[in-house]
C-alpha cells in the first residue's frame, strides 16, 4: 500500500517537472548540456584505455585518434603489466589487505559508537562528541608530522600499522553520519527489548544493526573508495617495495618506468588500479549517489 | 512476573548515576575516544610545542633533558621558525598558488549547479550522467593526474594536439605542466573536472529535498520560471552553497597530491607548489619537522580564521550550527 502510494507520488513529481521542459527546445538545450559535459569527463578516461592498447610507438604518434587501435596490445593487460618490478598485483593485494581490514573493524566499531551515542545515556556524552566532531576540523597537516613523529618512535614506520589501526578504531565522519541515521530508529523498540532482559551489545546487533544496515553499507563503501585511492598517507609511511599500497605502486612504477618510454604499460597499470573502484561504483552506484546527495544535508 | 522483576531493576537502576547503560554506553565509545586522544588531540598538541623547536628526526625525548645550555637554546628557538617562515620566498609563493586553485571553486559550483538542475528535470535518461559524471569523483587522484600529465604533455598530449587541429600554431601551444604561467590554471581544471560531479549530487539532494508546495503556489500566483528559480530556488539553495563553499576551501587549502604528482618539484618556479607541499618537502624531505610544524600552524591559523569569518557573515549560521 504504502509502496504504491510511493510510486504514485514518484509519478506525480515527474509529470510535474517535465510538463514545462518536454516541450521542446529546454528538454534539448539540458540534454545538450549533460551530452557534452559528459564528453569532457569521459574523453580522458577512454583516452586512457585506448592508448594502454598501444605500442609504445603507436602511442606517441596516434595521440589523437581516439578509435581503437588496430593491432590492440592485449598483452599489455594479460602478460606484461604483471612482470612489472616492483610487481603491481603484490600492491593491489597489499591495498586489498589493509583496506579490508581497516574497514571491516572499523565499520563495526563506528557503528557501536554510534549506537551509544543516538541512544543511550552517559556522563558526558555531548562533550565527547563534540571533541569527536571537532576532529574534522583540524588540518591532517599539523597533526601528520607529530603523528609520523610519534610512529617513528614506536616502531610503527614502514608498517601498515599507521594505516591500519586508527581507522580500526572508529571514523568520525561515519560515527557522526550513522548516529543521525540511527536517531530515527524509535528508541522504544530498545526499551521494549530491555524490559525482555536484552543486555544493550544485544540490541545493537540484534535491533541496531539490521535496521541501519543500509546505512552502515553506505558508508562503508564510501570508505572503501576512499582507503583504496588514498595516497598522500601511505607514500609517507611506506618505503619498502613488497609494503606499498597500490597507488604508491603506481606512481613508483611511473617513476621508474618513464625512462624506458613504455607509456602505454604505465597507462595499463593505471587503468588496472581504477578498475575494482569503477565496478564498485557501478554496482553500488544508487546507493553511492543517494547517500552522497543527502550528506549535504546533514 | 519475571517481567515484572527485570522492570523493577531496570527502574532502580535508572537512580545510579553509572548504571549499566551509562557503562555500556561509554565502553561502546571507547575505541573512537582513544583514537582521539593517541592520534588526534595528542599530537595537535604537540605540534604546538614541536613548531617552537628545531625537532628532527634525530631528536629524542629523553635526550632533551639532558641538553647543555647551549644546545638547549639552539634546540628551543622560539619564534625562529616562524620569523624563518615569513622570510621565506617559497612559503609566500606556496600560499599564494594554494589561494589560487580556489578560483575553481566558484567555476566548479556554477557548473555543478547547472548539472543539479539537469538532473533535476525529470527528463529521461538523465540518471545515466549521474553515473558519468561522478566517475572521476571515484578515480584515484593518482590515476587521474598521471593521466592528466599526459594530456598536458607538450609535444605530445592529446590537449595541444586538439589545439593545433583547430588551427592554433605549434610554436604558440605551451608546454602547459613546464610553464609557470599555466600550470596552475591546467592543475586547476583537472581539480574542477574532477570534482563538478561530487558537487552536483550535493546541489541535487538538496534540490530533492526542497518543499513542493512553494512552488505549486508560485505557480497558481503565476510566477514565471524565472521568477520561481530567482525568488525560491535560489535563496533555498544558499545553506547548501554554503557548506559546499567551506568545505570547498578547507579541502582545498589543503591540496597537495595534485601537484606532487604532475609537478614533483613544484613546477618552474615553485609555482604549482601549495602550502601542505611546502611543509611536506620540509617535513619529510629536509627533515625539519619542527619548520613544518610552524608552517603547518599559520595554514590552521588561516583555516580557522577564514572558516569563523564565514560563519559570521552567514546569516543562517545558527541554524547550521545546530
Amino acid at each position: 500500500m504504502a509502496e504504491k502510494e510511493k510510486i504514485n507520488v514518484k509519478k506525480k513529481k515527474q509529470s510535474y517537472a517535465s510538463k514545462s521542459l518536454s516541450d521542446g527546445r529546454a528538454a534539448r538545450l539540458i540534454y545538450l548540456f549533460l551530452f557534452s559535459g559528459a564528453i569532457i569527463m569521459i574523453i580522458p578516461l577512454v583516452w586512457m584505455f585506448e592508448s594502454s592498447l598501444k605500442t609504445p610507438g603507436q602511442f606517441l604518434t596516434t595521440q589523437l585518434s581516439l578509435a581503437m587501435p588496430s593491432n590492440p596490445q592485449w598483452s599489455n593487460y594479460f602478460k606484461r603489466v604483471w612482470e612489472m618490478e616492483p610487481a603491481l598485483q603484490r600492491g593491489i593485494l597489499n591495498s586489498i589487505i589493509i583496506s579490508v581490514s581497516t574497514i571491516v573493524v572499523g565499520t563495526f566499531v563506528s557503528s557501536l559508537a554510534a549506537f551509544s551515542y543516538s541512544k543511550l545515556r552517559f556522563p558526558g556524552k555531548s562533550k565527547l562528541f563534540l571533541a569527536e566532531l571537532a576532529t574534522l576540523m583540524i588540518p591532517f597537516s599539523v597533526i601528520m608530522i607529530p603523528q609520523f613523529i610519534i610512529y617513528a618512535r614506536i616502531g610503527w614506520v614502514n608498517t601498515w600499522a599507521p594505516l591500519i589501526i586508527p581507522g580500526m578504531l572508529g571514523n568520525v565522519g561515519m560515527i557522526f553520519f550513522l548516529r543521525q541515521y540511527m536517531s530515527g530508529i524509535p528508541t522504544s523498540v530498545i526499551e521494549s527489548a530491555r524490559i525482555d532482559g536484552a543486555g544493550y551489545f544485544r540490541i545493537f546487533m540484534q535491533i541496531m544493526l539490521p535496521n541501519a544496515k543500509p546505512a552502515i553499507a553506505a558508508q562503508a563503501i564510501l570508505w572503501f573508495m576512499g582507503a583504496w585511492n588514498d595516497y598522500f598517507a601511505p607514500s609517507i609511511y611506506l618505503h619498502d617495495d613488497n609494503l606499498l599500497t597500490v597507488q604508491v605502486m603506481i606512481s613508483r612504477l611511473n617513476a621508474m618506468y618513464a625512462i624506458n618510454t613504455d607509456y602505454p604499460l604505465l597507462l595499463t597499470a593505471s587503468v588496472i588500479s581504477l578498475l575494482p573502484i569503477i565496478i564498485v561504483f557501478i554496482i553500488f552506484q544508487r546507493q553511492i549517489i543517494a547517500s552522497v546527495a543527502l550528506s549535504g544535508l546533514k | 512476573m519475571a517481567n515484572l522483576v527485570s522492570e523493577n531493576k531496570v527502574k532502580k537502576n535508572k537512580k545510579r548515576k553509572w548504571n549499566d547503560e551509562a557503562i555500556a554506553g561509554l565502553l561502546f565509545v571507547l575505541p573512537p575516544i582513544i583514537g582521539f586522544f593517541l592520534f588526534v588531540s595528542g599530537p595537535f598538541l604537540f605540534s604546538i610545542f614541536a613548531s617552537f623547536t628545531r625537532w628532527d628526526s634525530m631528536t629524542d625525548l629523553t635526550q632533551l633533558f639532558s641538553m647543555d645550555a647551549d644546545s638547549r637554546s639552539w634546540f628551543f628557538c622560539g619564534f625562529e621558525n616562524y620569523k624563518e617562515l615569513f622570510s621565506d620566498i617559497q612559503f609566500w609563493k606556496a600560499l599564494w598558488n594554494t589561494f589560487w586553485y580556489m578560483i575553481g571553486i566558484p567555476l566548479g559550483l556554477v557548473w555543478a549547479f547547472a548539472l543539479a538542475l539537469s538532473f533535476n528535470s525529470g527528463l529521461p535518461g538523465v540518471k545515466v550522467f549521474r553515473v558519468i559524471y561522478y566517475i572521476p569523483v571515484v578515480s584515484s587522484i593518482v590515476a587521474v593526474a598521471l593521466l592528466w600529465g599526459w594530456l598536458y604533455n607538450g609535444d605530445y598530449g592529446l590537449l595541444n594536439q586538439v589545439l593545433s587541429a583547430i588551427g592554433i600554431p605549434k610554436e604558440k601551444l605551451p608546454n602547459w605542466l613546464q610553464n609557470a604561467h599555466t600550470v596552475k590554471p591546467a592543475i586547476m581544471v583537472m581539480c574542477v573536472w574532477r570534482g563538478v560531479g561530487g558537487t552536483a549530487l550535493l546541489y541535487l539532494g538538496a534540490l530533492q529535498n526542497m518543499p513542493r508546495s512553494y512552488y505549486e503556489a508560485a505557480v497558481i500566483d503565476g510566477a514565471s520560471r524565472w521568477m520561481i528559480f530567482r525568488k525560491i530556488t535560489w535563496p533555498l539553495m544558499q545553506p547548501i552553497t554554503f557548506y559546499i563553499v567551506v568545505t570547498g576551501i578547507i579541502g582545498g587549502s589543503q591540496m597537495i597530491v595534485e601537484p606532487q604528482i604532475m609537478t614533483p618539484d613544484g613546477g618552474p618556479d615553485y609555482s604549482s607548489a601549495t602550502i601542505v607541499f611546502y611543509i611536506w618537502q620540509h617535513a619529510f624531505g629536509a627533515d625539519e619537522k619542527g619548520f613544518a610544524c610552524a608552517a603547518a600552524w599559520v595554514l590552521a591559523l588561516i583555516i580557522f580564521a577564514v572558516t569563523a569569518i564565514q560563519f559570521k557573515m552567514n546569516p543562517a549560521s545558527e541554524n547550521y550550527l545546530e
